[in-house]
């Protein structure tokens, strides 16, 4: 019997229309717009001035906390400026402009396709090499890797699970790496489980996704270490708690880290960047971006540079149709909406998807039937119809005690509601303000 | 450039709305309103139009004219109480008795409360329990109404419930009363006498499977309903078949399949969670067995579930889901 | 059967009498013992319960200013200077007065003078709104117009005006109690001093971007251009991030700012009408 998670779940259609389209590598781009702010935590600092020259990997800036990450340059070329610029969602976030002139890159970088087996490094070596590169986590929370790779002494990582279930619906560039670079992929986790000293390594992959099952399987015999799971099709199944949960059968307790389980999770595509930089010296410098919707008469996968325009991805794409409504970044279920086209794709973007009128408008709120769908859809076994009454009257204390800190912000309680309430906006900011009143409190 | 919508995650729906839950709940009890028209005519048909009409109406009216508020009648909820409504009342009973109990349902039990899914009682059954203490000549008696096609001599007199129930006080015992009284088979098609939707159980069935299949109820409040009265009525007969109603005979008379397949898995008036809707059943199956046993009236499951209602809050309350990461410890 | 009424009432007044009774040692023995002030000064104080003093409502704020030595740091803003006088004479203590104030809404960004560059179709909350994104318009820090503080006023004193789209105070109807300042997310809103006869000069706008960014989003915004500060002779303007800032304890209205904003950013309210010259607010031919 094929795996999943035991709590909760919805079966959106999955889409996946641009699952046949093989990466296609984007066109040089005139300008880019590199964002400080690429990862969780603190923005990075800096390291270069207006009119220096860069070269494609070159550090452009460095961490400036704990919990941050270095940035590399994705081009070749003069910085511009070094100046705020409107993110996805209009706000504004340090980014440097880079002229482009021609492609050079550093020297270090392997830029050959061989692949390199051989592993001559010690776990702190491949962590600061991780660290070195700049790599966050694809699959959509942008954590720093490095942290995640040195779980903190007193927990013990048992085993690594790659993820590659990919249950959003319309994407496909996971899909895509998996099926075109399943080694590199496997390399990739090998490297990270010698760095967290673990011996069991899980690659999760949702069914329908059978070429990609196959080459990673296929990929997998040389790795006997790593075992291919095929999962049931069930959102949020790339969740990483629902993940682990699915393939190993434990759950992380509430308000405790996933590392409690003994289990670190790692997208498929941040294990494709770890490879190549411990073995290829190259740094997060591109991602592979779907871009997806039914509206357009072409679907494309496309390994873009780093700080590249959307407005400029979606022109090389073919435009954007009159039919468009809504620009996502990411898929439908936890993307976010894209309020700035002009905005530059960051380390963790991974589809542009466009959605017509039909397709995603709102309908209006009713009153609630009390159906409890959006309880039996909670992954987290929470009561979404709850959690919103309480939101919406701003009781706090209760929200605590029915636990809305737990809330992933999957969507699947909005999903699956008849009555079409926006439980999810209203959990969602209940959520960060419970949060706020928790951590202002003095730790015990 | 295109004027893009912003919003919120998710940015996509399910196609499951309220109306559409609706619709299928209509559907479902299709099949029981057909049997219910052949065998007891054209009649049925007209007490059911009167009853949706009035509901229908009588919500638009109300919202619009009185409260103010939308009209929400496309939501298809007011018509799925008249229908309800229609099928808990006797195949002959007079039109303005459908009248009065969409007076009950709608505006006393539903609107009242602050329309669809504030009420705490089931509007349908609060007007039919209304309506039985009003009216409880017209509300127990069948007279023969006129079967169409003569698929059955529909028989006039009382409920099989009330038949045992009359019996049993007049001093007769079991076995003289279910020998002149019902066969399985009638019991499973065609249960002559009794609500104009509590005629087949097949009929009943059907519409069950619909909503399964289509995933608009969860099998759990109906089945322990069931089980419950399946057992309790179970311990009993052994005990003493001559006092009490064996428990098949229990299950497919008196409205319970219809009580527990369409009014108590009623979203509104039912609880959230598996654990409630258990307990939940298992009430309904107690009380609605104990009313037939040992109350004065031949018919337990309309005030089994409204009182079961009663405890919706409580239950909710008290009987949370299982949250994820509290599987061991 | 007369004897069975009889038992009845018999019992019904057995108990009656048991559980008064029973009720009255109860009251007795769980007595609280409260400052008879309390009740007296609670009773003074409007009762709207709207928080605006800083406590946890007006029983509190009773209890509390009972218990306090002074009247130090107790005003309460809805009843205002002589609800505060009648509290401090039931107390037999003095009072400072206090000048009253008012909110006022620091964005004119109109639906005519701000374009709309995309569509919110979300829950209506700014608070939802302003954690998802920028806004609707090219402004990130005007009023996004769904009315949070509109739901959080319990005077009715605020309301989003459906044709401008963005909130509009009632200056009669507001008590001052800041419960829309806190309710805004994006901080628009601000308690400034009634002023003499109603009479108040503000800056409507708060956008800290550049002029040429300020004006791109919105016809009304301050551009920071500084005529304003240069022009004040009270020296009560100044410009930061930006966007200028009248401070009302320096500001003598004598309304030279306004003349001089080329955005009509600065607005003066209840003025008699000027001589025709540069009567109107001048942000209307802006546009």
């Amino acid at each position: 019997m094929k795996k999943t998670f035991r709590i909760g779940g919805v079966h959106p259609h999955d889409n996946k229309i641009s699952a046949e389209a093989a990466i296609e590598v984007f066109p040089a781009i005139e300008t880019a717009y590199v964002s400080m702010a690429q990862h969780l935590g603190a923005p990075a600092t800096p390291v270069v001035a207006v009119g220096d020259k860069v070269l494609v990997g070159q550090v452009i800036a460095e961490p400036s906390g704990f919990i941050s990450g270095y940035v590399h340059s994705p081009v070749s070329g003069t910085v511009k400026k070094i100046e705020p610029r409107a993110d996805i969602a209009g706000n504004m976030v340090p980014h440097i402009e880079i002229t482009v002139e021609g492609d050079e890159w550093m020297e270090n970088i392997d830029r050959t396709p061989d692949i390199i087996r051989e592993i001559p490094y010690t776990a702190e070596e491949i962590i600061a090499k991780v660290k070195n590169a700049g790599i966050v986590g694809l699959g959509g929370a942008s954590f720093p890797t490095h942290v995640k790779l040195a779980p903190p002494k007193d927990k013990k990582a048992e085993c690594l699970i790659l993820n590659g279930t990919e249950c959003e619906p319309y994407l496909t560039s996971d899909d895509r790496i998996m099926r075109e670079r399943p080694e590199e992929i496997l390399l990739g986790g090998v490297i990270m489980m010698k760095a967290l000293g673990v011996t069991r390594g899980y690659v999760g992959i949702e069914e329908n996704k059978p070429a990609a099952i196959a080459s990673m399987t296929e990929a997998a015999k040389a790795y006997p270490q790593i075992e291919v799971v095929t999962l049931k099709k069930r959102y949020p199944q790339g969740g990483e708690k629902q993940l682990i949960d699915a393939v190993i059968r434990r759950q992380v307790p509430s308000g405790g880290l996933p590392i409690e389980t003994g289990a670190v999770v790692q997208n498929v595509g941040t294990s494709l960047a770890v490879y190549e930089a411990v073995q290829k010296n190259k740094p997060l410098i591109d991602n592979v971006i779907t871009v997806t919707g039914k509206c357009l008469p072409v679907q494309h996968n496309y390994k873009v540079r780093i700080g590249t325009p959307m407005s400029k991805i979606l022109e090389v794409a073919g435009g954007v149709p009159e039919k468009a409504a809504k620009l996502i970044s990411g898929g439908p279920m936890m993307g976010r909406a894209i309020a700035n086209p002009d905005a530059a794709t960051v380390k963790a973007n991974g589809a542009i998807l466009l959605l017509t009128e039909e397709e995603t408008r709102r309908r209006p709120e009713s009153n609630c039937i009390r159906c409890s769908k959006c309880a039996s859809a909670c992954p987290m076994g929470l009561e979404p119809w709850l959690l919103n009454k309480l939101g919406r009257a701003g009781l706090h204390a209760e929200l605590e005690q029915e636990r809305v800190y737990d809330c992933i912000e999957c969507g699947c309680c909005s999903f699956t509601c008849p009555a079409g309430i926006p439980l999810l906006d209203v959990i969602r900011i209940s959520k960060a303000e419970v949060m706020k009143i928790m951590r202002s409190r003095p730790k015990k | 450039m295109n004027k893009f919508i912003v919003s919120p995650s998710p940015h996509t729906h399910s196609p499951e709305s309220t109306q559409s839950i609706m619709r299928d709940v209509l559907i479902a009890l299709t099949p029981a309103m057909l049997v219910s028209i052949l065998a007891s005519g054209w009649s049925v048909l007209a007490l059911i139009c009167v009853s949706v009409v009035a509901c229908v109406l009588l919500e638009f009216l109300i919202q619009k004219y009185w409260l103010k508020v939308p009209v929400t009648v496309t939501d298809l909820s007011a018509a799925v109480t008249g229908c309800l409504l229609a099928l808990n009342l006797p195949p002959n009973a007079p039109w303005w008795i459908a009248v009065i109990g969409a007076i009950v349902a709608i505006g006393v039990a539903k609107m009242t409360f602050g329309g669809l899914g504030q009420n705490i009682f089931n509007p349908a059954l609060v007007a039919r329990v209304f309506l039985l203490v009003s009216f409880p000549v017209i509300m127990t008696s069948w007279d023969d109404a006129g079967s169409m096609f003569g698929i059955v001599d529909a028989f006039s007199g009382a409920t099989p419930l009330g038949a045992v129930k009359e019996g049993l006080k007049n001093g007769a015992t079991l076995s003289q009363l279910t020998a002149d009284n019902l066969t399985f088979s009638q019991q499973f098609f065609f249960n002559a006498g009794g609500s104009a939707g509590e005629l087949s159980a097949v009929a009943l069935l059907l519409g069950f499977l619909y909503l399964l299949c289509r995933r608009v109820i969860k099998a759990t409040i109906p089945v322990t309903i069931l089980l419950t009265v399946f057992v309790v009525s179970g311990i009993f007969w052994l005990a003493n078949p001559e006092r009490f109603t064996n428990p098949v005979f229990n299950i497919f008379t008196g409205g319970l399949l219809l009580g527990s397949i369409f009014m108590a898995t009623d979203y509104v008036t039912s609880p959230m969670t598996t654990k409630g809707q258990i307990i939940f059943g298992i009430g309904i199956g107690l009380i609605t067995v104990f009313v037939r046993y040992f109350g004065s009236y031949p018919e337990g499951v309309s005030f089994a579930i409204l009182i079961m209602n009663c405890t919706v809050p409580l239950l909710n309350k008290y009987c949370k889901p299982r949250r994820f990461g509290e599987v061991k410890k | 059967m007369t004897g069975t009424i009889l038992i009845t009432v018999a019992c019904l007044l057995a108990l009656g009498l048991l559980f008064a009774i029973v009720l009255y040692f109860v009251a007795q023995k769980f007595k609280v013992e409260e400052d008879p002030r309390i009740g007296t000064v609670e009773s003074i104080l409007p009762g709207a319960n709207c928080g605006g003093c800083g406590q946890a409502g007006c029983h509190a704020f009773a209890e509390n200013v009972v218990k306090a030595p002074s009247m130090e740091g107790f005003f309460c803003p809805v009843g205002g200077n002589p609800v505060m006088t009648r509290i401090a004479e039931a107390l037999g203590r003095a009072v400072e007065e206090k000048a009253p104030m008012v909110a006022v809404m620091r964005c004119n960004g109109t639906l005519a003078s701000r374009a709309r560059t995309n569509e919110y179709d979300g829950y209506a909350s700014c608070k939802v709104m302003a954690s998802l994104y920028a806004g609707d318009t090219g402004c990130k820090y005007g009023c996004l117009g769904k009315g949070d503080c509109e739901a959080a006023c319990k005077f009715d004193a605020i309301h989003v005006d459906p044709e401008k789209g963005i909130a509009v105070v009632d200056e009669d109807k507001c008590t001052a109690c800041g419960a829309c300042v806190k309710a805004c997310p994006k901080g628009i809103l601000e308690l400034r001093n009634k002023g003499f006869k109603n009479r108040r000069v503000f800056v409507s706008c708060i956008n800290r971007d550049k002029g040429a960014l300020t004006r791109k989003a919105c016809g009304a915004g301050c551009i920071g251009c500084g005529k304003c500060a240069k022009t004040c002779p009270f020296d009560a303007i100044t410009v930061e991030n930006n966007v200028a800032y009248i401070d009302f304890t320096k500001c003598k209205m004598c309304r030279k700012c306004v003349e001089v904003c080329p955005t009509g950013a600065i607005h003066e309210v209840n003025f008699p009408p000027k001589p025709p010259k540069t009567e109107e607010k001048p942000h209307e031919e802006n546009v």
